[in-house]
């Protein structure tokens, strides 16, 4: 079982996320480089966060045209689970593999602080392993957070479960307190926090339990967790 | 073949908030003496050099390269066109 951590000129939390793939679930994860084609025996494919291309034109926008892009879009059509995490999230929306769009911070600023999730959809690849309603206590980091789509889209994923995760309290003026979404098959999930930054009780003594869930729903799905 | 500059004018659609603007109205213009302003939006402007056999083609070509490559986000932006000669 392998899982692809793709890497952009500008990703900043690929190693944070190869780290807790590796050494804190001992899955096979290799990095890849976005100008080189994906190997097909791939079983899930993770897109960092960070500031690809330095944010240049609109976060995640140029990235989305990335050769890699390509690849991803047959693996989603296939199925497998693709997960974007932060940038990754921004990347997924401005390649069309994900509704809606990302846009500043309602206040301007770059938010690093933490936030309280809460699962709204727990079929996909990455909440499998949760409870609908249940609260994940994780950090977020941006500048181009606030999850936006019109109102006919925001009915489209109401109707086909397509909220994944909502913020308890809105923390930055996304539509609906949105925080992460997926395709219509739901193998495509795109998250504004870090779940790579808070499954290690190092870092989040609290509660790490929450966000090892989503990696566990990963591994769950890829048949490695019964 | 002439040289011309299309300026290409990304804006928010309407009903999009554009919190810039509206900090720029608020505390900077309106807490001054100019209450006749009533509102501001902010926007983005990319100047393209191309060369090109008429306005019309030039402006045609930006405006393929713009939504082909996605320059703006049509969920969220729309765009302008203005072309100069060079």
């Amino acid at each position: 079982m392998k899982v692809g951590v793709v890497v952009f000129p500008g990703s900043n939390c690929d190693r944070d996320m190869y780290h807790v793939l590796k050494d804190v679930f001992k899955t096979d994860t290799k990095y890849y480089w976005h100008e080189k084609p994906l190997p097909k025996n791939i079983d899930a494919i993770i897109l960092p966060g960070g500031f690809s291309y330095g944010d240049r034109l609109r976060a995640g926008a140029i990235a989305a045209n990335s050769p890699v892009i390509k690849d991803v879009q047959k693996m989603a059509d296939k199925g497998i689970p693709i997960l974007g995490v932060c940038n990754g999230f921004q990347i997924l929306v401005e390649s069309g593999l994900l509704p809606g769009v990302l846009l500043k911070n309602r206040s301007l600023n770059f938010m690093c602080r933490w936030t309280n999730l809460v699962v709204e959809n727990n079929k996909t690849p990455f909440s499998n392993q949760f409870e609908i309603g249940q609260k994940i206590p994780i950090p977020i980091a941006n500048g181009e957070g606030r999850y936006y789509a019109d109102d006919e889209t925001l009915q489209k994923l109401k109707k086909y479960n397509q909220i994944v995760f909502r913020y308890v309290e809105s923390v930055n003026g996304s539509s609906n307190r949105i925080a992460g979404v997926c395709n219509e098959d739901g193998n495509v999930v795109g998250m504004m926090p870090h779940p790579e930054r808070a499954v290690e009780y190092e870092i989040n003594p609290t509660d790490n339990n929450a966000s090892t869930l989503i990696f566990e729903s990963m591994l769950t799905k890829m048949g490695v967790y019964n | 073949m002439t040289s011309f500059e299309v300026h290409v004018t990304i804006e928010n659609k309407p009903g999009i908030s554009d919190p810039e603007g509206e900090t720029i109205l608020n505390d900077l213009v309106l807490k001054g003496a100019y209450k006749t302003v009533s509102k501001i939006m902010t926007a983005k402007m990319l100047k393209f050099t191309v060369q090109e056999k008429d306005q019309r083609a030039a402006q045609s070509l930006i405006q393929e390269v713009c939504d082909e490559l996605r320059i703006y986000n049509p969920v969220v932006s729309k765009v302008s066109f203005d072309v100069l000669k060079a």
